[in-house]
C-alpha cells in the first residue's frame, strides 16, 4: 500500500475543496493507504473543536474524527492557525500542530503528493 | 541518503489571495525539513513564477506602508538567501510589458548569493519534470 499527502489551503466554509480533500483521505485509508493530511492558510479552520453542525454549511469535525480514529495523521500549520487566532486550546483532539516544514517532511516518502485549492 | 524535489509553480498575482505567500514560505521551509528526516535525506524546492504570478516579482513594493504587511518581494528575497532556486516566466513577463529591469533579481542587502532566473517557459516546464512532486499555487 502507499502513502498519500494531502494539502489544502481552502476554507472550511466557503469552499468545497476541503470537503473534498476529507472524502479522497477517506476512500485512501478505506483502501489500505497511510494518508498524511495537511492544512495551511484559511484550512486551519478545519483544526477547530466544537464546530456546529448546520445543513447549510460544511461541517467536518465528526467525519475528522471518524478518520483520525481510523489513522488519519492531519496537521494544522501552527502559524497560520495563530495568525487566525485559532490557538490550542480550541484545537480538536488528534489535531497536530507543526510548522511547514512537516508538510515538506511528509512529502519525503509520499508516492503522491496532491496540493489542493487555495482560495 | 535521498533527495525528494519539489516544484512549486505560482500563478496568482499578488496581495488577491494568502497563495503566492504561502508558496514562498513553504518552500522556504524547505531549509528546515531535515529535523523530520533520517541523516543525509534532504527536499529541495524551487519556485517558478507563471502567468499572472510573475507580478509577484515586481520590485519596490509597499506593502508594508499600505496593509502593514510583509511584501511578496521580501519573500522571495529570503527564498534567495535560503538558495531556493526561483524562476520567473520570460514569455509572462513580457505579456506584462516587463523585464529583469521591473523585478526583484536578487537579495544582495542580505547576502544572497542565489539570483532569480527569467527563463523561457520551456526551462520551467524541464523543471515540472524533473521534480517528484509539483504544487501548484
Amino acid at each position: 500500500m502507499g502513502k498519500l499527502t494531502i494539502g489544502c489551503f481552502s476554507s472550511l466554509v466557503g469552499s468545497m475543496s476541503l470537503d473534498f480533500a476529507v472524502k479522497l483521505a477517506g476512500a485512501a485509508l478505506d483502501k489500505g493507504h497511510k494518508v498524511d493530511f495537511w492544512v495551511s492558510g484559511n484550512g486551519t479552520m478545519l483544526s477547530i473543536k466544537d464546530q456546529r453542525s448546520f445543513k447549510d454549511y460544511s461541517s467536518l469535525e465528526k467525519p475528522i474524527k471518524e478518520l483520525i480514529a481510523k489513522g488519519l495523521s492531519i496537521t494544522a500549520c501552527e502559524a497560520c492557525a495563530e495568525a487566525r487566532g485559532y490557538n490550542k486550546g480550541i484545537t480538536m483532539e488528534g489535531f497536530k500542530r507543526h510548522s511547514m516544514d512537516w508538510y515538506l517532511a511528509s512529502t519525503f516518502d509520499a508516492d503522491r503528493v496532491l496540493h489542493i485549492g487555495g482560495e | 541518503m535521498a533527495t525528494t524535489k519539489l516544484g512549486f509553480v505560482v500563478q496568482r498575482p499578488p496581495y488577491k489571495s494568502e497563495n503566492p505567500k504561502l508558496a514562498l514560505t513553504h518552500a522556504i521551509a524547505s531549509q528546515s525539513v531535515e529535523v523530520y528526516l533520517k541523516d543525509g535525506d534532504i527536499v529541495t524546492a524551487e519556485v517558478a513564477f507563471v502567468g499572472d504570478g510573475v507580478l509577484n516579482c515586481l520590485k519596490d513594493q509597499k506593502a508594508t506602508e499600505h496593509y502593514d504587511i510583509s511584501s511578496t518581494e521580501s519573500h522571495i528575497k529570503m527564498s534567495l538567501l535560503v538558495d531556493v532556486k526561483v524562476l520567473v516566466c520570460k514569455e509572462d513577463l513580457a505579456k506584462f510589458g516587463l523585464s529583469e529591469d521591473d523585478i526583484v533579481m536578487d537579495a544582495e542587502e542580505f547576502g544572497a548569493d542565489m539570483t532569480v532566473s527569467v527563463v523561457p517557459f520551456q526551462e520551467i516546464n524541464k523543471m515540472m519534470e524533473d521534480v517528484n512532486h509539483l504544487l501548484f499555487f
